[in-house]
């Protein structure tokens, strides 16, 4: 996977399938201490200690398909390409957290990508799960959350013609101007 | 700048939309999204059917991200649902998905040069 948001994507379909209601997407890039931040938060069924230890495991996983599970593997091994790491904290019935530190100017630090494709699909998946995503960057910050999205589409649908556009351009916005201080 | 205010306008027009619309069965795009679709390109692919319904103004048509199927070495997989009829594409990419809208979605004829046939038997 070319881009940081793709792994986002990844590591969230994890979320889902543990039965999330929220899931808090957190990135704080952190020029002055040359680092970046994604924390991954949900209120999912967590896991034990067993399970917690062995998820960046790729040989284990909980689906039936297959026996590879690479999710959480490829996303530890981009952070550790920058000389970061990926961490993991979980309790059964209370969800699960998940925290990759990156090196910013480090060479192999993929993009974030196209974050708000990976925001719209998320916002467009089956259970309704909710979807809070935070950007932080010198002093400035975006947030755009689908609670505050459905509250305004009030019995309309996630699906319904143009609001997948208009979230994805809030998002692209959103990002735009929090990144112009940076640029000067 | 995209407001809020934005977003009720649309609302308010897909409303008026719902009370004109009856009960129409719909047609479902599933988009296998699980590690193995997303590192094959299944984002984009994704991205094209919602973009591509919204400016056709399909709206019987919802498309959603799905988990694997567990053939993931031809992935990206696209399952298209139509009534009890479903077809299964594979290895799709962004062109794929214009054939898959044109041919199937609106002309009604299945786009055989990406049937899951033609990779598995």
């Amino acid at each position: 996977m070319e881009e940081l948001s793709l792994h986002i994507l990844d590591v969230c379909q994890n979320s889902i399938k543990a039965n999330a209601t929220l899931i808090q997407i957190l990135i704080h890039e952190d020029i002055l201490n040359n680092r970046l931040t994604i924390e991954i938060i949900d209120d999912g069924d967590g896991m034990d200690e067993e399970t917690r230890k062995r998820v960046d495991d790729p040989f284990f996983t909980t689906r039936t398909t297959r026996k590879v599970g690479l999710g959480v593997s490829l996303f530890k091994m981009a952070a550790e390409a920058t000389n970061g790491e990926l961490k993991i904290e979980s309790r059964k019935q209370s969800g699960t957290k998940i925290k990759a530190t990156f090196t910013l100017n480090h060479i192999d630090l993929a993009p974030l990508g196209d974050i708000e494709d990976t925001l719209v699909i998320l916002a467009l998946n089956e259970e309704q799960i909710d979807v809070r995503y935070v950007h932080e960057v010198l002093g400035q910050h975006f947030e755009f959350d689908t609670r505050q999205i459905r509250e305004v589409l009030q019995e309309t649908p996630f699906t319904a013609p143009g609001v997948a556009k208009w979230m994805k351009e809030y998002i692209k916005e959103g990002l735009y101007n929090i990144h112009k201080e940076e640029a000067k | 700048m995209k407001s809020l205010d934005d977003l009720k306008k649309i609302r308010d027009n897909a409303q008026k939309k719902v009370t004109m619309r009856a009960k129409n069965d719909g047609i479902r795009v599933l988009v296998g999204m699980a590690t193995c679709g997303i590192s094959a390109g299944a984002r984009p692919v994704m991205n094209r059917f919602v973009e591509q319904v919204d400016k056709k103004n399909l709206e019987s048509v919802t498309v959603t991200p799905v988990g694997c199927i567990g053939e993931c070495a031809i992935e990206p997989i696209v399952e298209v649902l139509v009534g009890d009829a479903r077809t299964t594409y594979c290895k799709v990419d962004v062109d794929a998905v214009d054939r898959i809208i044109e041919e199937h979605i609106i002309g009604g004829k299945v786009v055989d040069d990406y049937v899951i046939g033609n990779y598995r038997v």
